[in-house]
């Protein structure tokens, strides 16, 4: 066994919070420095400059990119031979009101029905996992509401197969329209049931942007959703243009005989995520 | 129009007349700033009949939630959110002489009748670029709702805010229009 202190989660959770806020990803900024040689609307070319002036001033000046700081989703590793001191989830929630509060970040989580601010950001979101080992693994992915509103799920028909599938997962980013800040990511659940189906499609898009997937069919439909959703024509931030999407990433899981579940969460162009292990 | 059109509020019919979809625009001088739970009470306030915390004839409200200022700074990022959230409450506030809203994304079919109708426009900032917009910002103050926090009416003072006018006072479109114009069958 190896003994890790919770106090030591909670202080690189709370350092997770800050960095992610303010510097993106190197494979969301490569994408994104990219993304204007792909478009051919002089206002979506205009608007992409200005996005990239973002993330470079943010890094820079250590402000977050964007005001919504987002509400907290972690995913954890946690080896088997692991032993804390302590409860994971409240090192991690501790973690979080620090770095909110440090980090000048936004506290945008609230009562569902009081709509009443928990004034720390917290409770988080955490997906935990036992794996091999004996490190910790945190995955830090702060999700704004504006591209998760636009996100979808529905329990389609065996018989829509793969068709119904595609089908879906373009309606859903053409619905969203420019409301989730495009260039966006598509994260596609495919099987599972109900909840697992948002959990594929949360994970899928923790894969670096421009990555492959290693399945060749699964491979071969994401190419084929890009495609179909930058003909739809919604452009940077809806102003109309090419580049609606960076990318499309699906994650698929076996199912029920009698079900097909597939869900889509759409991440906006501020695509935050940074991972550490303990 | 390539080269943006300077704006100050408080804006006039004459203002607005002349700008159409698609027009990128900079807005220097003061705007206000509300959205979910401001526009909820700004709503509880007109059905009671109460005075709004600003007279909002010929302005521009902003849909921003900011990240808190850090030290010595005016503000923190402060990009826009949504606007569509707050479509239920514009028609009214249109009604009584708002002149512009300002957010991201597009408008419901009621807010884009009411704007035509009280001559109002619709503005689009960059989502997402909540950094770079806080430069434009010198000059931050919160004049109602204090217990908000993020969500409070604050009164700013902008230099050069960049915006698009996405929806101009004769039913012009930009969202409408450009997935018209890139869209590939």
């Amino acid at each position: 066994m190896r003994n890790i202190r919770t106090s030591e989660i909670t202080e690189k959770v709370k350092e997770l919070c800050m960095d992610a806020a303010c510097l993106l990803p190197s494979d969301v900024e490569a994408a994104l420095r990219k993304a204007a040689d792909g478009e051919a609307s002089p206002l979506g070319r205009d608007v992409l400059e200005q996005i990239v002036k973002n993330f470079e001033v943010a890094a820079s000046e250590g402000v977050p990119m964007c005001q919504d700081t987002g509400v907290a989703v972690f995913f954890v590793s946690l080896g088997r031979g692991v032993c804390l001191d302590g409860p994971l989830e409240d090192a991690i929630n501790q973690g979080v009101r620090q770095g909110y509060r440090d980090g000048y970040l936004r506290k945008s989580v609230c009562h569902p029905i009081t709509r009443k601010n928990t004034g720390d950001n917290t409770p988080s979101v955490i997906h935990t996992r036992v794996v091999e080992g004996d490190r910790i693994r945190i995955t830090f992915a702060p999700k704004g509401a504006g591209s998760d509103n636009m996100s979808r799920l529905k329990m389609l028909k065996p018989a829509e197969g793969i068709m119904g599938v595609k089908d879906f997962v373009i309606e859903t980013v053409r619905a969203a329209g420019g409301n989730p800040c495009p260039p966006i990511i598509a994260g596609v659940g495919i099987g599972g049931n109900f909840e697992k189906a948002a959990i594929l499609a949360k994970e899928a898009l923790l894969r670096p942007v421009g990555s492959r997937n290693p399945d060749k069919e699964l491979d071969s439909i994401e190419r084929e959703l890009l495609e179909g959703i930058n003909s739809l024509g919604i452009g940077p931030m809806g102003f109309g243009g090419r580049v609606t999407a960076l990318s499309v990433h699906i994650e698929a899981f076996p199912c029920h005989i009698a079900s097909l579940p597939v869900a889509v969460n759409i991440q906006c162009h501020a695509d935050r995520h940074k991972e550490i292990e303990i | 129009m390539d080269k943006p059109a300077r704006i100050t509020p408080p804006l006039t019919d004459r203002d607005v007349e002349y700008l159409r979809a698609g027009d990128k625009v900079l807005i220097t001088g003061v705007i206000y700033t509300a959205r979910d739970a401001a526009h909820k009470k700004l709503s509880e306030a007109m059905d009671k009949g109460d005075a709004l915390p600003f007279d909002v004839r010929g302005q521009i409200i902003y849909y921003v939630g900011p990240t808190p200022p850090r030290p010595g700074e005016v503000i923190g990022s402060a990009g826009p959110t949504t606007s569509g959230r707050m479509d239920v409450y514009t028609p009214r506030l249109l009604s009584l002489g708002l002149k512009a809203t300002m957010g991201k994304g597009q408008r419901s079919e009621e807010v884009i009748d009411a704007m035509k109708k009280y001559k109002a426009i619709y503005l689009a900032a960059v989502g997402g670029a909540g950094a770079l917009i806080r430069k434009c910002i010198k000059k931050a103050d919160v004049i109602a709702y204090g217990d908000l926090g993020a969500e409070a009416v604050r009164r700013l003072t902008v230099e050069d805010f960049p915006a698009v006018v996405a929806n101009d006072i004769y039913g012009g479109d930009i969202f409408k229009a450009g997935v018209e114009k890139y869209r590939r069958p």
